[in-house]
Formats: C-alpha cells, structure tokens, sequence
C-alpha cells in the first residue's frame, strides 16, 4: 500500500506518436512485404486428394472444416477405393497457396485422414456430368454428343438426357455447345482423380496396410 | 473430498441398489467405460447425473473413481478443463444426452480453443431412437464435430470401452485438445466380455516432436545474427512442458521474453528478461519489443488475433522462427520464414545445440529495459476514490505463495489479473483465453482445486458479470469444502464491454451495467460459504488475510472503482507498437 500513487493520471510513457516506428509491414496474410509494393497471393485452382479410413462421420468432418475456415472448394466427390476400409476424397479448391496450404494442413489433422496431397497439373482428373436439353433439335444434339465422346442415356419426343465426361475444360465447353438447344437440368459430379503414371496419390504408412 | 464425492452418489440410491449390484455378475458397456477411464489412470471425473447416462454412473457406483457433482454441465466442462490445465493430464466431464450435452458446448469449445486436455463422455438415446427426435436426443456428434480434436459414436458394448480409451489418448496426444464419445443407453446397457486397453492413438495419427535439423539450424543462424530478438512464448511451452528449456535458451542467450495469454507462466515474470504479456491488453514494453524485433522465436503460439493485433503491423521487421507442435498452425496467420514443427522443448534444446554462438543483445535487452522502465504499468489511486482492482490483485498477490494457482473469469477483471500478478510458475494461470467464456472462474477453480497440490492455494479473480454466469457451483466448493478464495472484482457492469461502448460506442451504454447485481457476500453465504466484502483501503488488507485464512470456499465481494478501464490498449486490429496508454489515444 506504500507505494501507491495517488495523483497520477493514466499510464506513464511516450504517446503514440512519439514512439519508434518499425520500417516494415506485411499484407494481410501475415507476409512480410516490400512497403512499396503489395504482394499478395492471387487464388489459383488446384486438385487435392485424402485418403481416408472408411468411417462415420470424416466426411462431415472434412466438409465441416471447410466451411468452417472459408475455404472456397469448387467440389468435393467421395468414394470407395480398392481397399473396402479406406475412401477417397477429393478436392477441387480455389484458394491462393497460404490457403491452399491450409487446407492440405488441417485436412491431415482430421484423425481418420491417412494422407494428404494437391495434385501436380498433370494428375488424372475426370468429372462426369448429366445434361437434359430440349428435344426440338435432336440430330444436332447428337452430332455435339458425338463431337465430345459422350453418350445418350435418354431420348424422348421433348428432352434428351446426355452423359460426358472430361476434364473441367471439356465439360465446360460441351455444356456452352448445348445451351443452344435450352438446357433442362445438370447434374455433374465434380472431379475425381489419380496422380499420373507410377507417381502415387497417396502414401499408406506400413503400418495401415 | 472423496467420501463426499462417494456419499453424494449413493444417498440418492435406490437402498436395494447394493442387492441389485450383486445379483448382476456380467460386464456391461458402461462397466467397460469405467474400467477404460481406470486404466487410463483417471482419478476425477466432473458430471451430473441424467437419463441416458444413467447407466454410466451406475458403474460408478462399485469404482474407486472420485465423482464431483457438478451444479450444472458447463460448470463439469469447465472444471475438467482447469484440471487438465493445471495437472497436465486429461480432464474427465460427463453429461447426459440432450440439454446435459449441449451444456458442455461451451466448455469443449472453450478447450479446442486453449488446447486443453478433456474428456467428455456423454449419454445419448438408445441406437434405434437415433434419429426419431427422441426425448433429450440431440446430435451430440455433429454439435461437437467443430469443437473437438475427435469425437466417437459407441456402437457396441464390445468397441466402446476401447472408444473411450482412443478418446483419452487422443486428447492427450501431440497439441491436447478435447474429445467427445457419444454412449447410446443400449450400447452402457448392453453386455460384454472385452476388457479395458491400454490409451492408444489410432494408425493414422502422426505427430512430430523433432523438426528437421537442417531447418533448425538455419534458424539457429538468423537468431545468431539478430540484433534485437525476441522470444514469444505460448501456451504450447506450458502445455509441453517445455518451460525449463525456455528459461535455459532465453537466459544462456540473453533473449528477452515476451508471451501470450495462455504463455503466462511460460518464463518467470519477475526476471530481468521477462517483458511480460503481448497484445491487446498486453504491456507497453511487450509490445514494443514484439513490435521492432528483427527476429521473433515464436513457441508453441497460433497468433491470435488478440496477440498480434492487425497481421499488417504485427513484427513487420522481423524474421520469424515458428516452433509448433500443430503444423497447421505454420504459417496461418503470420507467415513463418523458419517452419519448425515440433515439440516445444525437443525443438529448443535443439535449437540451442545447433546455436553457433549467442547474437550480440546487450544493446537491446538495455532498450527493453528502458522500456520496461517508460510504460511501466501503474495505476493512480487516491485515497478519496473509490478502491482500484489492480491494487486488489497486488495485494492479494503478495499474501499469497508463488505456486498459488490463479483462475479468472473473462473480462476487465481477468485483465488486471494478468497485468498485475506476477507469475512465476507454470500452470499457475488458468483462464479463458481463446473462447472468452464469461462464467470459466467459479468452476475452473473447482477443476483446478482437485488438480492442485493440497498445499498450494487456489484463488479466483471473477467479475460481477462473469461471477453471476456460473456461481451456482458455489455449491460444490460448499458440497466439498474446497479450499478457494473467489474475489469478485464488482464495478456493477459487465465493465470490459462498458470501456468499450465509452470508447467506441459513444458512451452509450446499453444493456452494460449491472446495478441490481446481489451482494456477493450475503450470496455465498446462502451457499454456505463465508462471505467478505471490501469496501475501500482500509478494510482489504485486513479481510484478504481473513478470506485467504478461509479453510473452506469463501467470496470476497470487493467494490471496485466502476470508472477504472483496462490500460494499454491496442484496439481490434490495431497497431501493437501503437498501445493507447489512455481512452485519448484511441
């Protein structure tokens, strides 16, 4: 109690102002930049895939945390694999790379996740879709059905249903050469894919196998 | 405390509940979850009681476990919370399914966010009611699934014990955080013959505890070269342990230390290198020093937010050597130019083996002291106003051992308790930190009273507002007569939220104050605790003795000046270096 002021006001010290200043900053993603010029990372898209054990609840874990954390994901496709125990999700994200590497971060704290990657460009990556066009023109919906290797699942006096499958480039072209024609309904399945040739998509620890 | 625990459950029984015990000879599910805890070496759990748990419980009955019943679930998440907090070990709640669960929301996300060890087992409907909107059925798996590291459905009398197990395990394993298992009544009810194993984590979980040695010693090399480096330590070295590997690196390299929050007790505040707390609410020298430090070890930190301020002008000079145990945290919010994914004192002796030598500080370390000396904190108090809290907190503070435990609850009152304590122990400062629960005080310090050594005190520091969240678990403190000093900080208003409506909202201060709260004192003595009050200077240091001499729980309602605010200040997002030593700052 002795040493208790008794008529000062406020804190001791400089003002603001009158403090030292740092020479730096960093953007709004915590890196550090040239003052002069702003550096952030623009969003790119990108294909990652996590092997998975096969149980309850990890996709909603996996979905959850995305939403949670704001990651923009264009898709996200789950399925069975060659092992009954294990799945196999993948990603599309369009994210700039801290975010990307985020992703890939917090999907691997997900428990029943075995292995998390992103995919090189070269990767093998397929979408499927279904499309359902006025039948008013069918020959010419055939003729772009066989121009981009698809299939006709469905033809009846008013719509015929097609199905495709590609990449997303493919895909997304075939679907602005059937507008002509007034789309129905799609119904496309986002990408699934593998790594290229002898290059694995997952790594199992011995131990899993 | 035991026999209260056991008497509590039994008087309630049913009087042929010890025939019944006899008569059924066979293993059941719920015998499983005790025996799986037992192995686990779990000593306390923290509950209350409810349908869907019930069989749990009944299991309970025939074991060694220490059962607290808690007055309400937040309160058992809370208290097994601050007893993973203070002991290291897992913390155990349970709850029933439902409202039981939902209750223990907030105590699970208020661990995930300080990565606090706990267990919650919780009672769920019978599998064939899951889904049927079943009296108390909630889905206690997907409410969790954002807040917990895990959380497991039991589908069988025969996995579930080993559920319970993977739970503590992962709880407790690499960055601790909380797990939930969901027990079905029919799967507590059903019968087994597998017997308890071992904590394990499973397959899939990885963690490393060693990083790289060539990354570490690149960072070796840019601590050398630094000027005026600083390191920033955070709950991961409290929680791992790690505090005498810091004190060792800091001291034999003459480093200053600032820390965060929950990094209070990470380095001995009362040594000639500590600079204290960072951030918002953090020391003017800290923040100096964090603010034009050309090279920053951060160990075992996630940058809050609360920490760093805006990232924009967060450590803009400097080089930052991030040590974590959680490779996700690398990089999230403040870039790391040196990743060091690791175990906090595994990774520091690593570092100091591969120092070349010690980077030349005297320059600095005579700077941050100047600074110490510029911004010390302080506070005016005239004998003509009203009582200050901070000088509560450093008067009890000094009729208290060092190895007292301090638990708060969440607003201005926890800031003083911060800013005018001096720690100088690990797992002596137990709060609220990322979540920012109001309420954590009361039943934190009945966690952290069972976790603590007999001889070492517990005291809480709470708030009016925060007291009146959860002070019905006065009624445990009475039940078990836990030695606990609870000071209500009472300024009448839930004042962390007032200083901010007189600074930012024009002083309008709508829904803040509090002027009908009770008298604390008359309050806990209806609990059956003592009940003090200090009015002014010259009745504290007298009723502080009295209140800390206390065997059992006792509440000091302690009026303080309503008109003082929490100082420095970076406002949200603000400018660390930029502090606000008063409201004209701002």
């Amino acid at each position: 109690m002795s040493d208790r002021d008794t008529d000062r006001e406020g804190l001791p010290g400089p003002a603001p102002e009158d403090r030292p200043r740092p020479k730096g900053r960093r953007n709004s993603q915590g890196i550090r930049v040239d003052p002069e010029v702003e550096a952030e990372h623009p969003p790119r898209r990108t294909v990652i895939s996590a092997l998975v054990e096969h149980e309850p609840g990890v996709l909603a874990r996996a979905s959850g945390l995305f939403s949670r954390r704001q990651f923009n994901i264009e898709s996200l496709t789950v399925a069975d694999t060659q092992n009954d125990d294990w799945a196999r999700i993948t990603v599309v994200v369009e994210e700039p790379d801290p975010g990307i590497d985020q992703v890939e971060k917090q999907l691997e704290k997900v428990v029943p996740v075995i292995h998390v990657r992103e995919l090189e460009d070269d990767a093998v990556a397929r979408e499927l879709v279904v499309v359902k066009v006025d039948a008013d023109r069918p020959h010419e919906v055939h003729a772009i059905t066989e121009m981009y290797n698809g299939k006709t699942l469905d033809a009846g006096p008013r719509t015929i249903t097609v199905e495709l499958t590609g990449d997303e480039q493919k895909i997304n072209d075939a679907i602005d050469a059937y507008r002509q024609f007034g789309i129905r309904e799609i119904a496309r399945t986002g990408q699934t894919a593998l790594a290229r040739g002898e290059t694995k998509t997952a790594v199992v620890p011995d131990h899993l196998k | 405390m035991s026999e209260h625990g056991a008497v509590t459950e039994s008087d309630d029984g049913d009087p042929d509940a010890d025939q019944q015990a006899e008569e059924s000879t066979a293993r059941t599910g719920a015998d499983s979850v005790v025996a799986s805890l037992e192995t686990a070496g779990v000593e306390t759990v923290f509950g209350v009681q409810g349908g869907a748990i019930m069989p749990v419980y009944d299991a309970l009955y025939d074991s060694e476990l220490e059962h607290v019943t808690m007055a309400h679930e937040q309160g058992a998440a809370h208290a097994a919370d601050a007893y993973g907090a203070v002991s290291g070990d897992p913390g155990v709640c349970m709850a029933t399914s439902g409202p039981g669960a939902t209750n223990l929301v907030t105590g699970l996300a208020d661990a995930d966010m300080d990565s606090e060890p706990v267990v919650a087992l919780t009672g769920q409907v019978p599998t064939e009611l899951v889904g049927n909107d079943a009296f108390q059925e909630t889905d206690t798996i997907g409410v969790t699934t954002p807040i917990t590291k895990s959380n497991y459905f039991a589908s069988s009398p025969d996995s579930v014990g080993e559920d319970v197990s993977t739970a503590f395990a992962l709880a407790n394993h690499g960055r601790q955080g909380p797990t939930v298992v969901d027990l079905p009544k029919d799967v507590t009810t059903g019968e087994t013959d597998v017997g308890p194993v071992e904590p394990e984590v499973p397959g899939t979980v990885d963690v490393q505890t060693r990083a790289d040695d060539e990354s570490v010693a690149a960072a070796a090399q840019t601590i050398v070269d630094a000027d005026e480096p600083v390191i920033l330590a955070g709950g991961g070295v409290v929680k791992g342990d790690a505090t005498e590997e810091l004190f060792a690196f800091a001291t034999e390299h003459e480093i200053p230390v600032v820390t965060t929050m929950p990094g209070i007790g990470a380095f001995p505040e009362d040594h000639d290198l500590a600079l204290e707390m960072a951030g918002m609410h953090g020391t003017g020298y800290a923040n100096m020093a964090i603010t034009l430090t050309d090279c920053l070890l951060a160990v075992g930190t996630r940058f809050d937010d609360r920490l760093t301020g805006g990232v924009d002008s967060f450590a803009p000079d400097a080089d930052v050597v991030h040590v974590d145990i959680d490779p996700a945290e690398i990089s999230k919010n403040v870039e790391a130019d040196h990743p060091l994914v690791g175990d906090a004192g595994t990774v520091l002796d690593q570092l100091d083996e591969a120092m070349p030598g010690s980077p030349a500080t005297d320059a600095w370390v005579r700077q941050c002291r100047e600074w110490r000396e510029e911004y010390r904190l302080d506070y005016s108090a005239p004998e003509d106003e009203p009582l200050k809290p901070q000088y509560v907190v450093e008067a009890v503070d000094e009729a208290t051992a060092d190895d007292t435990v301090v638990t708060t609850g969440v607003g201005q009152h926890q800031m003083w308790a911060c800013q005018f304590w001096t720690y100088t122990e690990p797992r002596t400062w137990v709060s609220s930190h990322g979540l920012g629960a109001m309420g954590y005080g009361l039943p934190s310090a009945i966690g952290a009273r069972v976790a603590a050594d007999d001889d070492q005190s517990v005291v809480c520091f709470d708030g009016d507002g925060s007291f009146l969240m959860t002070c019905q678990e006065l009624v445990v403190a009475v039940r078990e007569q836990m030695d606990i000093t609870v000071f209500v900080l009472n300024n009448e208003a839930i004042g962390m939220v007032r200083q901010w409506q007189d600074a930012f909202f024009d002083g309008r201060r709508m829904a803040s104050e509090y002027p009908w709260v009770p008298k604390f004192d008359t309050l806990a003595e209806a609990f059956g605790a003592d009940g003090f009050r200090i009015e002014g200077y010259d009745d504290a240091p007298g009723v502080i003795e009295e209140a800390l001499a206390t065997d059992g729980p006792a509440v000091v309602d302690v009026y303080i000046d309503p008109t003082e605010d929490v100082y420095p200040m970076v406002p949200s997002g603000g400018d660390n270096g930029q502090f606000a030593l008063t409201e004209a700052h701002l």
